[in-house]
């Protein structure tokens, strides 16, 4: 039995860690401000972080082969400022938001496609994603972009009550983010892809040698990310029913620490997105307990976030740590 | 000439490189179930043509046949595809990912659109449980050993890739004894479904416990193909080497007489040095001019005592006494400045920096010694080196040449080059020969029985008990990390291994 359960908590140890401290965390703030015990707290998480869910989600993928991707705050903004500027003139939201997915894609596969084919670093090619992406953003108009369609309005403003938990609602662009966690955890789970990109984390020779078509997922998994902060970027400038070139500044960092926070190593190959949830509302509850504070300055939530990161990093060596003798025998 | 029976037949193959002609003309035929071994020196050409067969590289000319029917390689996904399949010494799966994963991705069972997981552990387990070895294959890869994990390898070759022809570069170079029958094991049970084995090693001794036959390169050039059974082991070594074994002969001649020169001064002394889970309190004497082998078979602790003496590790119990003088503090730069030197047995982790020149490479420690500030002009850098790659005879265009360009024998030199450039009177060196070609292990055991001719101590650490005997003054045997017995240097080597298995 005991045999049983090393290798278990060896295994899930980090994640449990993780969502133990979520829970931890929302508790401790309960505790401090009743008012954050009402349960549409929990629910405004999701309303609060669904953009950042989203690129966080992208970025696990990424940072599972061993990647990195800097330019999903920059994709984000542009995204919604190009809707934005389309929708003001006139073009059909049925249009654009296909449209704005294609440019996430597009610019995802473009990114991969350089990383993989011209041997950029990732961090470098993200990196000049960001600025180009931001760039284009101001390019497209140097003040925020208000959105006025009703098709945005109603998806953006119609609450969708939650079944048996009485006054708890979400919006319907909440569901976005919970319904490509779902997908992601699919690919990631049960499909050659999301095997080949844990393979190739671990190890890109061996991968490439186990006959795995490493550079088609490389390039796929920079896509998938652009696809996740174009649809961040919707979901963004539907909450706010703006588009501007200065949303999301910063948002790569957040996501970066959200994954880590979830558990995600990043040198590649260990961890998964179900971490990043609740990486994701690890941050949204520092938030939350900050508002409730309402004193505190929103700095606070950086410092926050960055203490719990590095402790989640000490953490997660503790845990190779052990693991390495088992490896050497 | 044509036998049917023939899986691969190379012919005339030739490849060179700019300035290196790494394979001419050579034959090299592999029948249906036989297990051939393919021996040589480093840079005798065995890779070039174990590459030219994955497809890796491709030939400049010569024709390969498999089957019969001439084909051409032209990547290794290519060559996996037709049947061919290789096994490294590193394991070329990934660690993080189940076992299952290793053997079945790229080729699993999907149901709806996704992994049948389950299915796809059945699968697994069955194909394992045809190497007749028990493995839960729902486990992360790393949880296994190294022979484990090569096991996995040659699952997948078989399953997945169905291979007829399987090429095992080094499998057993990390192999303790037990793992490496079991792999021998394996082996035979392939052997026999009549699949083909190229066996590449330098254990002379697997290759006669195994192969059927064995073909020897030398130079890029084919010596020849002969059956195992019918080449005495002294003409196979002498053929690999291509001069006669007067030399090795020789060495072990030196030693004695240089034992009649009885000056014994302790150097270093360690009593009841120990460290809590990693190694039982030892003692250690160690004196002057004098070779100590350290014998034992993998785990046994030979490495433990190394990484206790040199500071890798802290002893929490114990004295250690170098030169008179009690250690009081324990780290690698301490043990630098007590003059204590150690080549580590992981050369490609431990040892060297391959994207950094020889001369930087030989720099290193004694840039360390000096500390950070303390500037060695580049006059004295090259004095230095150009010193060593003179005395330990490395063969290298220039010392500005990247040490990852070098072969193995050639990379240990530089290593044993930097330590020695600190000018250490304790010099431990933990399986300096391992992964090199005959030809420079012998070398190495020259330079380093000339070292304590010259008045250095050194701890040598090996795996091979002929080398242990031949160039040691006394041995010490572990065992479950614990110091099983000590010997002087004439004992014989039954002996030895009747301590390491415990029998004495």
């Amino acid at each position: 039995m005991v045999q049983q359960i090393k290798p278990f908590f060896l295994r899930y140890g980090p994640l449990l860690t993780t969502i133990a401290i979520f829970i931890l965390a929302y508790i401790t703030g309960g505790q401090m401000y009743p008012a954050m015990q009402k349960p549409q707290v929990f629910f405004n998480l999701f309303i609060n972080d669904g953009s950042l869910l989203l690129v966080s989600i992208g970025m696990t993928l990424v940072i599972l082969t061993g990647g990195i991707d800097l330019s999903v705050g920059g994709v984000l903004a542009l995204t919604s400022t190009a809707s934005a500027a389309l929708l003001r003139m006139g073009v059909s939201p049925y249009i654009v938001i296909p449209l704005m997915i294609c440019v996430g894609v597009g610019f995802g596969s473009m990114l991969g496609w350089i990383i993989q084919y011209l041997k950029v670093q990732p961090f470098i090619a993200t990196l000049m994603g960001l600025f180009f992406a931001r760039g284009m953003a101001y390019i497209i108009s140097l003040t925020s972009v208000t959105i006025t369609n009703d098709v945005y309005k109603t998806l953006a403003l119609t609450p969708i009550y939650i079944p048996f938990i009485p006054r708890a609602y979400v919006y319907p662009t909440t569901l976005v983010a919970p319904v490509i966690l779902l997908v992601a955890i699919y690919l990631s789970f049960f499909t050659r892809f999301g095997r080949t990109i844990y393979a190739m984390g671990n190890n890109e020779q061996s991968a490439l040698l186990m006959g795995l078509s490493v550079a088609r997922t490389k390039v796929a998994v920079y896509a998938f990310s652009g696809f996740c902060s174009a649809l961040a970027g919707i979901v963004f400038s539907m909450s706010l029913l703006a588009g501007y070139g200065q949303f999301a500044t910063g948002m790569e960092l957040d996501a970066i620490a959200s994954v880590v926070m979830g558990g995600t190593s990043l040198s590649g190959g260990v961890g998964n997105v179900i971490g990043t949830l609740f990486g994701v509302l690890i941050h949204g509850t520092i938030v939350s307990i900050l508002q409730f504070n309402g004193t505190l300055s929103s700095w606070w939530t950086r410092i926050g976030v960055g203490a719990l990161t590095l402790i989640f990093i000490g953490v997660q060596s503790l845990f190779y740590l052990k693991k390495k003798p088992s490896q050497g025998q | 000439m044509a036998e049917a029976q023939d899986i691969i037949r190379m012919q005339g193959i030739a490849k060179s490189f700019p300035g290196v002609i790494a394979l001419e003309a050579v034959d090299f035929s592999l029948r249906k179930g036989e297990i051939h071994a393919l021996m040589g020196e480093n840079g005798a050409g065995k890779s070039t043509l174990i590459k030219v067969l994955t497809g890796v590289e491709q030939p400049d000319r010569g024709t390969i046949e498999l089957d019969g029917k001439p084909i051409q390689v032209r990547s290794p996904q290519h060559s996996q595809e037709l049947g061919i399949s290789t096994v490294y010494q590193e394991v070329n799966l990934c660690t993080n990912i189940s076992v299952a994963e290793n053997i079945m991705l790229g080729h699993e069972p999907h149901r709806f659109g996704s992994i049948d997981w389950r299915k796809m552990n059945e699968l697994a387990s069955k194909a394992i449980n045809r190497l007749s070895i028990d493995v839960d294959v729902t486990q992360p890869l790393g949880n296994y050993s190294v022979a484990i994990q090569q096991m996995v390898a040659i699952t997948r070759a078989l399953e997945v890739l169905s291979a007829k022809v399987l090429i095992l570069d080094e499998p057993t170079s990390s192999l303790d004894i037990h793992e490496t029958d079991l792999l021998f094991a394996v082996m035979r049970n392939l052997k026999k479904e009549g699949i083909g084995i190229i066996f590449i090693t330098h254990f002379l001794d697997q290759v006669y416990q195994i192969a059927d036959r064995i073909t020897v390169l030398r130079n890029g050039k084919l010596v020849g193909t002969f059956e195992a059974a019918s080449l005495p082991r002294v003409e196979l070594v002498a053929k690999m080497l291509g001069r006669s074994l007067t030399e090795l002969n020789a060495m072990s001649k030196t030693r004695s007489q240089e034992e009649e020169n009885k000056e014994k001064q302790t150097l270093m002394e360690a009593k009841g040095l120990g460290l809590t889970g990693s190694l039982d309190p030892v003692d250690l004497e160690l004196n002057s001019n004098e070779i100590l082998g350290l014998a034992g078979l993998l785990g046994s602790g030979r490495t433990e005592v190394a990484n206790l003496i040199f500071g890798v590790d802290a002893p929490d119990k114990g004295s250690l006494t170098v030169c008179g003088e009690k250690a009081e503090r324990f780290s690698p730069l301490e043990s630098l400045k007590r003059g204590v030197a150690l080549c580590p047995e992981n050369r490609k982790a431990e040892g060297i920096v391959g994207d950094l020149t020889i001369r930087e490479n030989i720099i290193l420690a004694l840039q360390a010694r000096c500390g950070w500030f303390k500037f060695l002009s580049r006059q004295e850098q090259d004095q230095i080196a150009d010193k060593y790659i003179k005395l330990l005879g490395i063969v290298t265009p220039s010392p500005d040449q990247l040490v990852k360009n070098l072969s193995g024998g050639n990379q240990q030199k530089v290593i044993l080059a930097r330590w020695l450039a600190t000018d250490p009177k304790v010099l431990i060196l933990d399986e300096p020969t391992r992964g090199i070609d005959v030809g420079a292990k012998t070398e190495i055991q020259k330079l380093v029985m000339k070292l304590a001719e010259e008045g250095k101590s050194c701890v040598f650490i090996s795996s091979e008990l002929e080398e242990v005997l031949r160039i040691s003054h006394r041995v010490v045997v572990m065992r479950d990390r614990k110091k099983a017995a000590e010997y002087a240097g004439d004992v014989d080597d039954q002996t030895l291994i009747h301590t390491m298995a415990g029998e004495l």
